[in-house]
């Protein structure tokens, strides 16, 4: 397999989207308090519409690395400042830059407290995630991988809810214990891939059963944490109900894709041999995340902790898919990252707006709200729905893909993890139906008025987004088949174990694939 | 009794500064009151002669005083370092000394005069010249550990550091006595020559091997070694501490790698497990106890003993029986690199501790952090810099220290090391974060939001200055550094 690499060509597009944050930071260190919140969003929506050329000059027929950049960083060991994308991260750095204004209109007036390093903590964080999803060079990626707990750490912990400190901690705790394996793993494959950190290099080099089995343990140590799955999913409802609004939506929407980033870039296609081998059990945890997310969602009594748990339950379907090693799978996984990027990042932002108003997430106190607060109510509906997965939005298409791989896989998984779907539907629509059609909580009454125009403003994007990929995802997947058939044909060239069919399975798969997704969208349209 | 000059050249920067340690001590007495700062302008002065000359004769490899003394790559890396530290120590007394009524010239000479033993530390060729710069090292530290004479724990930890220093020094030279006896010699080359393969098995080599190991153990502050250690940190003045905890620390690694490589370089077998073990009680130990302290002082003092723990890593690599030379090499820079990027951060902290004293507050407690991103925004911003960089945390220079070490470990084999390592690592970021937590995550009392002012001046901003950039320019250009480190490291055999 040869590497097609295509270069920049002239713009260093993603050197500029990681850079100009940096730069807002630089600027709202030098303006006045009160204009940082001006200053972020306008740097991060000019961050926004840099990342576009990414979308719209992609070449959708090359599944290689895209606008690579490539500079000598340290000389011993050779270490590159390089980045690039493919189908695979792009859209990821797209959810990345299209999210981060959203976070800073979410914060407009619910951070009154030092704006100042709020902002920058932000715009920070917003560097070190596209870092992660654009670098080629494994030290790189580690950098930004770990730079980033720090803006997390303190976003949670200086502006979050009463039991901050404690979620914080554990927040960072959890991670930075994930990681360590991490970096022992990139060490160990710099010795035994021939003395590079280039990922791609990597990629290609073949590894001994034996270390690939050591070297996948130690990236599931990493991912599983940050995805997170069960049982290592402790840290998100703690996190989640203390973060602020903002943090919350950056942690669900984008932190928690890092870890199955991680999976899909890194375990995969480095390590075939052992994602075969272990990939049962990482298909039985995730079994057991959705549906034990889901049960947890059942029985919240706070609205982001129920958010939290369906989190779980969702980014559980994105690691089922991932691990039945076919085209539908992968590309459904994928799907859904993105969709429970708007999906869930929405519910956070809503559950901020109602927050604001009434200063309780509690289902309880915040009844009946469709009365008061109708085009809230209607956009709170439409999130919801899409997140129990209703044909005609997002997480439907995502959900469904994934269910045809995993069935692929085995029938038992695909039949208990549709589980999920009728438990989402359960406990989303109990909680729409307490929360907007309820009895409304009367001591609440006063408080309540409708949208803003800042707030409809920032809900609209993501609502477009909903039915887009809803009903015509081909764009997306389009850019996604080139890089998803790379992913496979790694698994197709070395795979000798167990499974004697598996070698020319995946060509077959793909195809197979691009007529299932075909008639699926015609359907809904 | 006839020396050559050359011999006299090659000590030069030696002699500068003590030269101007004894100046000093000549003139404090006849110098006015509001004059004394001249004479810290006057030994920084002297220290950036010392600094060019060293740059001047950087890289080659010159024997002096019949093969007492060696000025090699490796010894000029570090006295480029100890200079560094010295003056910025210097620089952060002059403001720090002057809070706490204790601004004697003196004390600038003290530090001169340390900083002579510590640079004969790490030119010396021969175990006696080695003992006599710990020694000029040592019971100059034993007068700076008690400056603060009014202060029962001041004196008391001079007294505990002289008592366990002493036996410490004892130890050692009788270590290098039982090896006079083996070898006939004190030289580093000539101990090396006479070892052969009957020595490894040689009780009286062991012993003394292990004595030796012993003495330094103490001077590097290695478990069981450490004892001395967080009460003379927590007694002495905040300023004496950084500098023990940086300068001497570093030197003492400097002269133990050089003695083990060049003096026992054959005998690796024999003392690669002593270091091992010494490594791992010293990473588990000093990370475990440092959580539970409140006093910061205290806390870092447990956290040196940690870091000196990991640069031990290094030590363990260079040794490691089965690896090639160019491995064994990566040990050595990677320790050389480690201490460099530690000298910054440690210092950084300390002069944080010794700034935030001013205004009626101890600066020592956790409590008296409390709130401090409130109270002023810089310092705190800077004290999380420098946590962050202790704890390893990229992009910071902390990050690529522990990179290069675990790297070097991984490279040798004993990437199960580097776990360890990196365990602890992940256990250091608790208690180093609990300060960046008490400083962003709780709010000052009204008390502190009054009295709150740094004792910032013109030379603690340069030390702070000097501090951050390492810890950030370091983090994200670390090349030329270590590409210096690499140029100046020991051959191992």
């Amino acid at each position: 397999m040869t590497e097609m690499v295509i270069p920049s060509g002239g713009t260093p597009w993603l050197t500029l989207v990681l850079v100009i944050p940096l730069l807002g930071v630089a600027g709202i260190l030098l303006a006045q308090e009160s204009l940082s919140r001006q200053v972020a969003l306008g740097v991060s929506t000019l961050c926004f519409l840099v990342s576009l050329p990414l979308w719209f000059l992609f070449d959708n027929g090359n599944g290689g690395m895209q606008f690579v950049e490539k500079h000598q960083w340290i000389e011993s060991p050779s270490i590159h400042y390089a980045l690039g994308v493919d189908g695979i991260s792009m859209p990821l750095v797209l959810l990345t830059t299209l999210l981060t204004p959203l976070c800073i209109l979410v914060s407009w007036t619910a951070i009154e407290q030092r704006r100042k390093e709020f902002m920058i903590s932000l715009l920070v964080m917003e560097t070190a995630t596209i870092g992660v999803f654009a670098a080629l060079d494994f030290v790189l990626f580690y950098v930004f991988w770990e730079t980033m707990l720090i803006p997390m750490y303190l976003l949670i912990g200086v502006w979050g809810g009463p039991n901050r400190v404690y979620a914080a901690v554990k927040f960072f705790l959890y991670t930075l214990a994930g990681s360590i394996l991490l970096l022992v793993a990139i060490l160990v494959l710099y010795f035994e891939g021939g003395r590079t950190f280039d990922i791609l290099t990597l990629t290609q080099a073949h590894y001994s059963p034996n270390l690939q089995s050591l070297v996948f343990w130690a990236f599931f140590a990493a991912f599983a944490v940050k995805v997170p799955m069960f049982p290592f999913h402790t840290w998100l409802p703690d996190a989640h109900v203390e973060a602020p609004t903002a943090g919350s939506v950056i942690l669900a929407s984008v932190l928690l894709k890092l870890g199955t980033y991680g999976f899909l870039r890194f375990s995969l296609p480095m390590l075939p041999d052992a994602s075969v081998a272990f990939g049962p059990i990482i298909m039985a945890l995730s079994v057991i995340a959705i549906i034990y997310g889901a049960y947890m969602a059942l029985a919240q009594a706070d609205l982001k902790k129920l958010i939290a748990y369906s989190s779980v339950s969702h980014m559980g379907f994105v690691t089922l898919g991932l691990f039945a090693l076919n085209a539908q799978g992968i590309e459904g996984a994928m799907l859904q990252m993105i969709n429970h990027g708007i999906t869930t990042g929405a519910l956070f932002m809503c559950v901020g707006i109602i927050y604001e108003r009434t200063h309780s997430r509690q289902i309880v106190d915040n009844g009946g709200l469709a009365k008061a607060m109708p085009q809230f109510a209607t956009f709170f509906v439409i999130f919801s729905l899409s997140s129990v997965g209703l044909p005609g939005m997002n997480s439907f298409v995502g959900e469904f893909l994934v269910l045809v791989g995993a069935f692929e896989w085995s029938k038992l998984t695909a039949t208990l993890a549709s589980l999920g779907i009728i438990l989402a539907a359960a406990y989303i629509l109990y909680m729409v139906q307490r929360i907007v059609y309820g009895p409304a909580a009367s001591a609440m009454l006063p408080k309540l008025f409708d949208l803003n125009p800042r707030e409809f403003g920032m809900l609209l994007p993501l609502v477009f987004f909903v039915f887009w990929i809803g009903l015509y995802p081909n764009p997306l997947l389009d850019v996604m088949h080139g890089s998803v058939n790379r992913v496979l044909a790694s698994q197709s060239e070395i795979v000798t174990v167990d499974r004697g069919q598996q070698t020319d399975k995946p060509t077959r798969l793909v195809a197979d694939g691009a007529v299932n997704s075909q008639p699926l969208t015609g359907k809904v349209q | 009794m006839n020396i050559p000059l050359a011999d006299i050249v090659t000590i030069l920067p030696e002699l500068i500064v003590i030269g101007m340690a004894c100046l000093l001590l000549v003139l404090d007495p006849i110098t006015p009151k509001s004059k004394k700062d001249l004479l810290a302008w006057a030994s920084l002065g002297a220290l950036a002669v010392c600094v060019i000359m060293i740059l001047g004769s950087f890289g080659g490899r010159v024997m002096a005083f019949s093969d007492l003394v060696v000025v090699d790559g490796y010894a000029s890396f570090w006295k480029l370092l100890l200079c560094l530290v010295s003056g910025m120590t210097i620089l952060l007394s002059m403001t720090y000394l002057k809070e706490e009524h204790i601004d004697l010239a003196e004390f600038y000479g003290f530090i001169l005069l340390a900083l002579v033993g510590m640079m004969v530390m790490v030119s010396g060729a021969d175990l006696l010249v080695i003992y006599l710069g710990i020694e000029l090292m040592s019971i100059t530290l034993y007068i700076m550990v008690g400056f603060k004479r009014f202060e029962a724990r001041s004196i008391e930890s001079s007294a505990k550091y002289f008592v366990l220093g002493a036996f410490s020094s004892g130890i050692l030279l009788y270590g290098i006595s039982l090896l006079f006896g083996v070898a006939g010699s004190t030289r580093l080359s000539e101990i090396a020559s006479t070892m052969n393969d009957q020595s490894l098995s040689d009780p009286l080599v062991l012993i003394s091997l292990m004595l030796i190991i012993v003495g330094f153990g103490f001077k590097v502050a290695a478990v069981p070694f450490h004892m001395w250690t967080p009460d003379v940190y927590q007694g002495a003045p905040t300023s004496v501490t950084a500098f023990m905890a940086v300068a001497s620390k570093a030197a003492s690694f400097a002269a133990f790698l050089r003695v083990l490589l060049e003096a026992f370089g054959g005998l690796k077998p024999n003392w690669t497990g002593m270091i091992l073990v010494l490594c791992l009680l010293t990473v588990a130990l000093g990370n475990l106890v440092a959580i539970v302290q409140t006093n910061v002082k205290r806390m870092l003092a447990y956290s040196s003993i940690a870091h000196a723990g990991y640069a031990l890593i290094g030590l363990v690599v260079a040794g490691w029986i089965g690896t090639e030379a160019g491995v064994s090499a990566r040990g050595v820079s990677s320790l050389m690199l480690y201490l460099a990027i530690y000298s910054f951060m440690t210092l950084g902290a300390f002069s944080m501790v010794a700034i935030l004293r001013n205004g009626g507050l101890e600066g020592e407690e956790l409590n008296d952090f409390t709130g401090l991103a409130k109270r002023h925004k810089g310092g705190a911003f800077l004290m999380m810099v420098f946590m962050v960089s202790l704890a390893g945390i990229p992009p910071t220079a902390g990050f690529i220290g522990k990179f290069y070490l675990f790297m070097a470990a991984v490279n040798a084999g004993l990437a199960w090391l580097a776990v360890i390592g990196l365990v602890f690592a992940a256990i250091s970021a608790f208690y180093y974060l609990r300060v960046v937590m008490v400083m962003y995550m709780r709010e000052p009392s009204s008390e502190q939001e009054l009295t709150t002012r740094l004792a910032l001046s013109p030379s603690v901003s340069v030390v702070l200055a000097c501090a951050i950039a390492g810890v950030v320019l370091l983090g994200i250009f670390p090349g030329p550094l270590v590409s210096v480190a690499d140029l100046s490291t020991l051959p191992v055999k």
